[in-house]
C-alpha cells in the first residue's frame, strides 16, 4: 500500500518534471523588429555618427575659414568654390561647420552620457547593493539634484568656472547621472530580491561576483532604452547652453551656437540659422523614434487594441 | 494618513530648498581667486583688499556666510549687484513681474487646448489624426526651443511679416501693443509646453483604459466617448493635474531660452546676462527665485495627485 503510494507519487513527481522539460530554459529571445520609420531613424543616426568622424574630412571648408566675400549668402558657386548651403553671418561656409560641428555636438553629449552612465550605474548598483547609510546618503544628495532645473544648475556652474569643454561635459554628466542613478538604483534594488541572486548568495558567491553575472546582465537592456533617451536630453541642454552663448565658445563650431550666430541673419531672409537647428532636430527626433518604436512593440494592452 | 502625507510633503519641499541654497551658494563660492580682488583689481594694496574682505564678511568662515547669506534673502535683502552696484531688488523687482505675466499667460492658453487635444487624441488612438497629434508632439519635445523659436520667427516675422521678432517693450503700451509685442515669445512657450502636456494628458487616460474596470465598461457595451469622459477622465484628474503643475515648472527652463531670443526684459533674460558678466550675486538671487518656483510647483504637482486619489482622501 505504502509502495503504491509512494510509487503513485514518484509518477506525479516525473510527469510535472516531463512538463517542466517542455518548458524553455528561458523565454525565447525578443526578435528586433522595427517599423520603416524606426529603420530610417535609425540610418540618420548612424549617419550623424558617421559624421562626427569623417565630417572634417569630407567637408569643402575649413570650419573657421571666411572664403566668401559677404556674410549671409544663399547658396552660390563662386570662384572660391560651391556653397551648398550659402555662408553665415562672417562669411563662412555653413555646410562646412555643419560637418564639423557634429563632432562637437554630438561628441560632447556622448561622452558627457557615457560618463553619466558610468557614475550612475555605479553609484546606483553600489546603493541597490549596500543599502543602508549609503543607500540614505547618495539618495537624499541626488533627490536635491533631481529637484533642480536642468538649466538652472547649468547655468549657476558656468557662473562660477566659465565655460569650456571639460566644464561642460562634467556639468552634463553630474546633471543627468542623477536620473541614471534612480533607475539603476531601483532595476538593482528588484534583482537583488530575486530568486536567483538568493540562490547565488547561498551558494556563497561574492558581493562582485553578484553585481558582475547577475544584476549587471540583467538591468543591461532597460538601461540601454534609456541611454538613447538621456542622450537627446544631453545634447538639448548642451545646445541650449551653446545657444545662449554659455556653451562651446567661437570661432569653433557648434550646432547650438551656429543657432545663435546666424539669428540676426533671418531678418535678411538667410537661411544659416535654420540649418543647424535642422540637424539637431534630426537627430534628436530619430533617437526618440527609435526608442518609441522599441517600446512600443514591447507593450501593448486590450484596451490599446480594443478601444 | 492624508494630511500626515500632505505635510510629509511640505516638510520634503522645505528640505529641498534648504539643500538648494546650499548647492546654490557652495557652487558661486568655489570660484578661483577672491571677491575683493575681483572688485578692486590687480593692482590693489594688501591694506586695501584686507578692509574690503572684513567689509564683505569673507574673513568669517564659510558656514557664518552662508547663514548670513540665507538670512540676508529670506528677509528680501538680495545684496547689491557686482556690475554697476545697484541693489538687486530694484533689478529684478519688474522682470520678475514681466516673467510672471509671461508664464500666466502661457498657462491659461496652453492648459485648455492641451487637456482638449490630448483627450481628443485618446478617444481616437490609431486614426490618422492621433498619429500625427503623436508624431507631432514628439518632433516637438525632441527639437530644443530655440528651433521652435527660430522658425517662428521665420514664419510669422520674416515671411508674413505679422509680429515683430523681438518682444520690446517700453512699459506704456496699450493692451494691444503689448499683446503684440507678447505674441511670439508666448507662442514660442506655448508650443513646447503643450505638445509635453498633450502627450502626457494622452498616455494618462490611456493608462488608465487599461483598468480592468474600463475592460469591463468596453465589454458590457458602453460607447467609447462615454468611457472617456465618464470612466478614464474622472480617475485621471489626478495624473493630469501632475502634469499640468509639472509643466509649468519645465517652463523654467524655457523661459530662459526664449526670453534670450526674443531680448524679453524677464528675470531669465537678466540671469543670463549675470552669468555671463560673472555678476554672481545677482545668478544667486535668480537662481534661488528660480528654483524656489520650481520646488514649489513639484510641490503642488505632489500635492495634487494625493488630494486627487479619493482612497487617499477617503481612508478606511
Amino acid at each position: 500500500m505504502t509502495e503504491q503510494v509512494a510509487s503513485k507519487k514518484e509518477e506525479e513527481v516525473l510527469a510535472e518534471l516531463d512538463s517542466f522539460a517542455e518548458l524553455p530554459d528561458a523565454p525565447p529571445k525578443r526578435k528586433f523588429r522595427l517599423s520603416w520609420v524606426g529603420w530610417l531613424s535609425v540610418g540618420i543616426v548612424v549617419f550623424w555618427l558617421l559624421i562626427c568622424v569623417i565630417g572634417p574630412t569630407v567637408a569643402p571648408f575649413h570650419e573657421m575659414d571666411m572664403e566668401g566675400d559677404d556674410s549671409f549668402l544663399d547658396a552660390y558657386s563662386g570662384e572660391y568654390g560651391t556653397f551648398y548651403l550659402g555662408t553665415d553671418y562672417l562669411g563662412r561656409d555653413t555646410y562646412s561647420r555643419i560637418l564639423f560641428g557634429a563632432r562637437n555636438t554630438i561628441g560632447i553629449s556622448l561622452a558627457a552620457t557615457l560618463l553619466a552612465y558610468l557614475m550612475g550605474i555605479t553609484l546606483g548598483i553600489l546603493a541597490a547593493v549596500k543599502g543602508g547609510w549609503i543607500d540614505m546618503g547618495i539618495s537624499r544628495v541626488n533627490d536635491a539634484i533631481l529637484a533642480l532645473p536642468t538649466i538652472m544648475l547649468g547655468l549657476i556652474v558656468i557662473a562660477a568656472l566659465g565655460s569650456s569643454i571639460p566644464i561642460l561635459i562634467g556639468t552634463a554628466a553630474v546633471i543627468y547621472a542623477t536620473s541614471v542613478f534612480r533607475i539603476a538604483r531601483a532595476l538593482g534594488q528588484d534583482i537583488m530580491v530575486q530568486d536567483y541572486v538568493e540562490a547565488a548568495a547561498t551558494r556563497g558567491e561574492g558581493i562582485w561576483w553578484i553585481i558582475r553575472a547577475e544584476v549587471l546582465p540583467n538591468a543591461a537592456m532597460p538601461l540601454a532604452t534609456d541611454f538613447g533617451l538621456r542622450l537627446v536630453f544631453v545634447v538639448l541642454f548642451i545646445s541650449s547652453l551653446s545657444f545662449l552663448g554659455l556653451g562651446v565658445q567661437p570661432p569653433a563650431s557648434d550646432w547650438g551656437s551656429m543657432v545663435r550666430e546666424n539669428l540676426q541673419g533671418l531678418t535678411y531672409g538667410s537661411y544659416a540659422a535654420i540649418w543647424p537647428a535642422l540637424a539637431i532636430a534630426s537627430f534628436t527626433i530619430a533617437i526618440n523614434l527609435i526608442v518609441d518604436d522599441i517600446s512600443a512593440k514591447s507593450g501593448g494592452s486590450l484596451a490599446k487594441k480594443m478601444v | 494618513m492624508m494630511t500626515q502625507m500632505v505635510f510629509q510633503r511640505i516638510g520634503i519641499g522645505f528640505a529641498t530648498l534648504m539643500v538648494v541654497s546650499i548647492i546654490v551658494f557652495l557652487a558661486t563660492s568655489i570660484l578661483p581667486g577672491d571677491v575683493a580682488q575681483i572688485i578692486l583689481g590687480q593692482s590693489a594694496t594688501p591694506e586695501s583688499l584686507a578692509a574690503l574682505r572684513t567689509e564683505l564678511g569673507l574673513d568669517q568662515p564659510g558656514y557664518v556666510r552662508y547663514f548670513n547669506w540665507l538670512g540676508n534673502m529670506m528677509t528680501g535683502d538680495l545684496g547689491i549687484s557686482k556690475a554697476g552696484g545697484a541693489t538687486i531688488s530694484s533689478l529684478i523687482g519688474g522682470r520678475l513681474g514681466n516673467t510672471m505675466m509671461m508664464a500666466g499667460w502661457v498657462a491659461v492658453i496652453s492648459i485648455p487646448i492641451s487637456i482638449a487635444l490630448g483627450l481628443w487624441a485618446a478617444m481616437h488612438p490609431g486614426t490618422w489624426l492621433d498619429r500625427i497629434v503623436t508624431f507631432g508632439t514628439l518632433s516637438l519635445i525632441s527639437v530644443p526651443e530655440f528651433f521652435i523659436a527660430t522658425v517662428a520667427v521665420l514664419i510669422l516675422a520674416v515671411e508674413l511679416h505679422w509680429l515683430p521678432s523681438t518682444a520690446y517693450m517700453t512699459g506704456n503700451e496699450t493692451f494691444v501693443e503689448l499683446m503684440k509685442a507678447l505674441a511670439m515669445p508666448l507662442i514660442t512657450l506655448v508650443i513646447v509646453v503643450s505638445a509635453q502636456m498633450i502627450r502626457m494628458t494622452r498616455a494618462g487616460i490611456l493608462n488608465v483604459m487599461s483598468s480592468p474596470y474600463i475592460e469591463m465598461a468596453i465589454l458590457k457595451g458602453v460607447p467609447r466617448g462615454r468611457i472617456i469622459l465618464r470612466h478614464a477622465f474622472f480617475n485621471a484628474i489626478g495624473p493630469i493635474i501632475n502634469v499640468i503643475a509639472l509643466n509649468l515648472a519645465y517652463l523654467v527652463s524655457g523661459v530662459v531660452i526664449v526670453e534670450t531670443i526674443f531680448a524679453y526684459p524677464g528675470l531669465a533674460k537678466l540671469m543670463i546676462d549675470g552669468v555671463q558678466t560673472r555678476d554672481l550675486p545677482l545668478v544667486q538671487a535668480c537662481a534661488m527665485i528660480f528654483c524656489a518656483t520650481y520646488v514649489v510647483l513639484i510641490l503642488i504637482a505632489d500635492v495634487g495627485s494625493i488630494l486627487s486619489n479619493p482612497r487617499l482622501r477617503n481612508p478606511k
